[in-house]
């Protein structure tokens, strides 16, 4: 089994009477009520998806990973993963305290603070996104925020509690445990926020022809406005696999980060926190964790040169731009395929929602036809 | 450095006294620390790896596996 990032699976939940006398002191504390972002990095904290970290960053670590790509204790790290003091908020938290981390009255976590610092939303954007403009959402994300971050390790007492997919949400110990009895001993990862089309498909099993199984892991934290629903997401999901995929060799669960759209960095965040859940190999394929045109197209690829293959220890997979080629008669790459543009099935996003919302199926060499049944149902709804 | 006394059977001695000739190793001795070094190296190194599965109780894993069974994992 691969170890951890950072070398040990990380479990921050308290249990049994610890819980319980923490959970008695925590109601006396200061409460911090956490943002969407914050409360998903709670979760995946708390239950060892971001070995090694054990809280929100101090301000080493948050400049470690801003200029180097590093934490302080030397593991590669490419997210800030931070907290904030809430606007209003006029208290003044020193080192040493232990604060209440609350989503409307459910107290969360606690913290101790090891650290109280400022910092420079404009410089974390540049470094992190790669841009300052506020129409990024994860810009946009900063400038909604105070400029004092508290560092220090958490406690988490309730777990974050969601109201759909229970039966798909599995964490870090419970895939090793599942990949161990299946007896999958190298297992690719597939990071997605939308639905899975004929291009995606042809990653998955290319990757799939190299390792013993594919772990199919859709972001479902934080996303922006626009992106599809996770509900209709799982049923595209559920229907290529039971139409498509050879279901010994595949499974599906979800993957509770916020998106940050931060593209070559998120890239690799991605890749090290599927090593916690015990996937060996990871697919980037292009833009990864992309958004508008703040990233060039295979950046996300080339960031993994930064690093040498011990430090990020889990294989990417990294695939060129695939598409269906009518002369070749199947799935290719410009890596694979000699024809030119005009044999390739190619549709945009832009193309695809007016068809689908006109109750037109794209063809079934761009998605399969189950999966546009679904979608066009969704754009032709009211949710859309 | 300190040191301690091992004694293995004289049969594989001699084997490795025929080994170590030629081989760029001073002595039996400088042989079987490199080995064994080497060997202990890669022990370490599994049981971490072991370890990186969450350092989970039996009672841990057979819960984890009856949910993955009640979902339909396994």
């Amino acid at each position: 089994m691969i170890r951890p990032h950072g070398g040990r699976l990380i479990d921050r939940h308290a249990k049994g009477e610890m819980r319980e006398a923490m959970l008695a002191k925590a109601n006396e504390l200061p409460k911090i009520q956490v943002n969407e972002r914050e409360l998903a990095d709670i979760e995946m904290i708390g239950c060892g998806a971001m070995s090694p970290l054990e809280g929100f960053m101090n301000r080493d670590d948050y400049l470690g990973v801003l200029n180097n790509m590093h934490l302080a204790s030397g593991p590669v790290w490419t997210l800030p993963i931070t907290l904030s003091v809430k606007p209003g908020d006029d208290r003044q938290y020193k080192i040493g305290d232990q604060i209440a981390l609350v989503d409307q009255d459910t107290i969360l976590a606690v913290m101790d603070v090891e650290d109280v610092y400022q910092v420079d939303h404009l410089e974390e954007a540049k470094k992190v996104y790669l841009t300052d403009d506020p129409a990024h959402p994860s810009v946009a994300f900063l400038q909604s925020l105070t400029d004092t971050y508290l560092g220090g390790p958490i406690t988490v007492l309730n777990k974050v509690q969601h109201p759909d997919f229970n039966e798909f949400r599995l964490e870090p110990k419970e895939t090793r445990v599942l990949f161990k009895a299946k007896g999958w001993n190298s297992i690719v990862a597939f990071q997605t926020r939308n639905p899975i089309h004929r291009a995606h498909e042809y990653l998955q099993k290319c990757a799939l022809e190299q390792v013993d199984a594919l772990l199919i892991h859709p972001l479902m934290g934080a996303t922006k406005k626009g992106d599809i629903p996770g509900d209709v997401r799982m049923a595209c999901y559920k229907a290529l696999i039971d139409g498509y995929y050879a279901k010994e060799r595949v499974a599906v669960s979800i993957f509770p980060a916020a998106m940050r759209y931060a593209g070559p960095r998120e890239a690799i965040f991605h890749a090290l926190v599927r090593k916690n859940y015990g996937c060996t190999h990871f697919i980037v394929g292009r833009d990864h964790a992309g958004v508008g045109t703040y990233y060039g197209t295979y950046d996300a690829q080339y960031i993994f040169d930064n690093f040498t293959r011990e430090e990020i220890d889990i294989t990417p997979m990294m695939f060129e731009h695939s598409f269906f080629c009518n002369a070749c008669g199947n799935m290719a790459s410009i890596k694979t395929c000699p024809h030119g543009k005009e044999e390739h099935v190619f549709l945009s996003g832009t193309k695809v929602r007016e068809m689908l919302a006109a109750g037109q199926r794209p063809p079934q060499e761009f998605t399969r036809p189950e999966v546009a049944d679904i979608l066009m149902k969704f754009y032709q709804s009211e949710e859309a | 450095m300190d040191k301690v006394t091992i004694k293995i059977p004289r049969q594989l001695y001699e084997k490795i006294q025929l080994l170590v000739e030629d081989s760029g190793f001073s002595s039996p001795t400088e042989f079987i620390t490199y080995v064994l070094r080497d060997l202990v190296g890669e022990q370490l190194k599994e049981k971490q790896v072991e370890k990186g599965a969450g350092d989970l109780t039996n009672e841990e894993i057979a819960a984890i596996k009856q949910r993955l069974r009640n979902l339909g994992y396994l």
